[in-house]
């Protein structure tokens, strides 16, 4: 008797607390953002002003949030094209016979933990015109003349996209290391003892073995992408002329500056289309087979 | 795969292992300059002056100055922001800890009706990263009455923190054999008191490396805390460090040598807990 009921009982004490915090604050706030997203709505007073879907028509119109999603398209494409392929060339090497292996491990990790505010205001040093560490370098060793990195429509995107990189290629890196670890030794010895040389040890065994760990890095880097926003903001807010913009910060300015928050949540909401969309459908054309392990 | 050993120079064969290696180390050793310097530039440039910093970004200072570190060290605000920081992140992770293994208990170890459906509804959080919701969010926590207040911050990033540590615990939960499991209950111990009493103690690494990687993205967060806290009194450190670059943004030296002392924290806790933090996030991103 005592049993029975007790364990209704215990599946509320457990389950419960959190789904009242996880339904309240992750839930909830979604689908409101669903609603507000029709409305035209400055964040006081009642809902009055419906507009359909004109918030997103006049989204889709406007040509900074364009340009602030083909920003987001940029980081990716940099991301998948150079950041990965440079994490994975390093962890390769990291694995093999290195002195002070793990060292390199810690060092590279590093950039990880620390915050995106702290690592935007050192690279905002960094990059300073007068004085900053690369400007002063660049003139004093190859007379180099002095760049607005974060100040130029042309550089600053990629000034920025390098910072995300080395804050996390050693996410990629440590994620790829532990992939490298699965892949059982004898399948390497083996194929050396047959005569094959590293580089086809690589080519035709230790990459096609790493393809989960690649496409989940993939996966990762894609929708991190998507939703930069804290080292924008710390570096440039966007700026100059919107040279720097993310959707992330395009939602942040409309949302909170200009308290247009019925636009604001449509912007949001379109954000989380992109990612939910891209979710889905990688997960279900490319990942479903490391899934299913 | 097989390949004529004769086919490969002699000379190839004695000079490849040594180049390789010395390659490999040198490219080893650039990149990880290239993490170092940035960081080292920064915590040495706090001791330079300014002019000096403009000067010679990278050399020692010409003349060690200690009144950036000892002044923000002697002034309140550093302490404030610390203590401020140390609240939010304990009490994030604490909960993020308690109410993630509760669910993940209940998901690995016990049969009941709508359990998969249960599942995937916490699950599906894994889809909306805090980032996209942050504009509802901030809603929800206006109608809560939270803003301007470390509640605020730590409840939704608690919430936020659940899908995926619940998917991770629910997986270390699981390992633990049946038998242990049986035997408790053989001696009279009920499932709560299998929970509390044996399963806890037993997944203690798994629950270490949850509480330090919640510890670290609540000690960073920088987006949430800016909507949501208004009063300086309030503010973490990532704030203060942004509102004490607007004030002294153009002595450069001064803003390094806070960045310093917010970032040297960071990295004894990461020489620390380095194994919790790589094991938490590889375990939740290749199992997930």
């Amino acid at each position: 008797m005592t049993k029975s009921l007790s364990k209704p009982l215990t599946l509320g004490v457990l389950l419960l607390p959190p789904a009242i915090v996880y339904a309240g604050l992750v839930i909830w706030p979604m689908i409101q953002a669903i609603i507000f997203s029709l409305y035209r709505w400055n964040g006081l007073g009642p809902l009055q002003q419906i507009v359909g879907l004109g918030n997103f028509s006049k989204i889709v119109g406007d040509e900074v949030f364009r340009g602030a999603l083909s920003h987001n398209l940029i980081i990716i494409a940099l991301s998948l094209g150079l950041q990965l392929p440079i994490s994975l060339g390093l962890a390769l090497l990291v694995n093999q016979k290195l002195a002070g292996r793990s060292v390199f491990r810690t060092i590279f990790f590093m950039p990880f933990v620390l915050s995106e505010v702290i690592t935007g205001l050192i690279w905002s040093f960094i990059y300073l015109p007068d004085g900053g560490l690369i400007n002063t370098l660049g003139g004093q060793l190859f007379g180099m003349s002095k760049v607005a990195w974060l100040g130029n429509i042309s550089t600053v995107l990629l000034a920025i996209w390098v910072v995300l990189g080395w804050k996390y290629f050693g996410y990629h890196l440590v994620l790829y290391l532990t992939g490298l670890q699965n892949i059982p030794q004898e399948l390497h010895e083996a194929a050396l003892v047959d005569g094959a040389t590293n580089g086809q040890v690589i080519r035709h065994i230790t990459l096609p073995l790493l393809g989960p760990t690649v496409r989940l890095t993939i996966y990762l880097a894609v929708l991190g992408s998507l939703q930069v926003f804290d080292l924008v903001w710390v570096m440039t807010t966007g700026g100059p002329v919107n040279a720097s913009d993310t959707m992330a910060t395009y939602l942040y300015r409309f949302g909170f500056q200009r308290f247009q928050l019925g636009y604001g949540s449509a912007v949001a909401l379109i954000m989380f289309i992109l990612c939910f969309g891209f979710s889905l459908i990688y997960q279900r054309y490319v990942m479903r087979r490391d899934l299913a392990l | 795969m097989t390949k004529d050993p004769q086919y490969t120079p002699a000379i190839r064969l004695a000079l490849t292992p040594a180049i390789t290696a010395v390659l490999r180390h040198a490219i080893a050793l650039l990149t990880a300059l290239v993490v170092l310097i940035p960081i080292a530039m920064t915590v040495v440039g706090g001791f330079k002056t300014t002019g000096d910093l403009y000067v010679a970004p990278l050399s020692l200072p010409a003349e060690w100055q200690f009144a950036h570190y000892t002044d923000i060290l002697a002034g309140e605000a550093f302490w404030r922001l610390l203590r401020n920081s140390l609240v939010i992140t304990l009490a994030t992770a604490v909960c993020v800890v308690a109410l993630a293994s509760m669910p993940a208990f209940a998901f690995s170890r016990m049969q009941f009706r709508g359990r998969e459906v249960l599942f995937n509804f916490f699950t599906l959080g894994l889809i909306f990263p805090a980032s996209v919701a942050i504009l509802p969010l901030y809603i929800t926590i206006r109608q809560l009455g939270l803003v301007d207040s470390h509640l605020g911050v730590i409840l939704p990033q608690v919430a936020f923190g659940l899908p995926g540590n619940i998917l991770v615990l629910r997986s270390f939960f699981s390992a633990i054999p049946k038998e242990i499991e049986d035997a408790a209950s053989i001696d009279g111990c009920s499932t709560l008191g299998f929970f509390w009493r044996i399963l806890l103690p037993l997944v203690r690494p798994a629950l270490a490396a949850v509480a330090v990687l919640t510890m670290v993205g609540s000690w960073n967060a920088f987006f949430l805390p800016l909507l949501v806290l208004n009063s300086e009194q309030l503010w973490p450190l990532p704030l203060g460090i942004m509102q004490f670059q607007g004030q002294f943004g153009t002595d450069w030296a001064k803003v390094l040598a806070f960045v310093s002392l917010a970032l040297i924290p960071t990295i004894i806790f990461y020489l620390l807990a380095e194994r919790q933090i790589i094991s938490g996030l590889t375990s939740g991103a290749v199992k997930g």
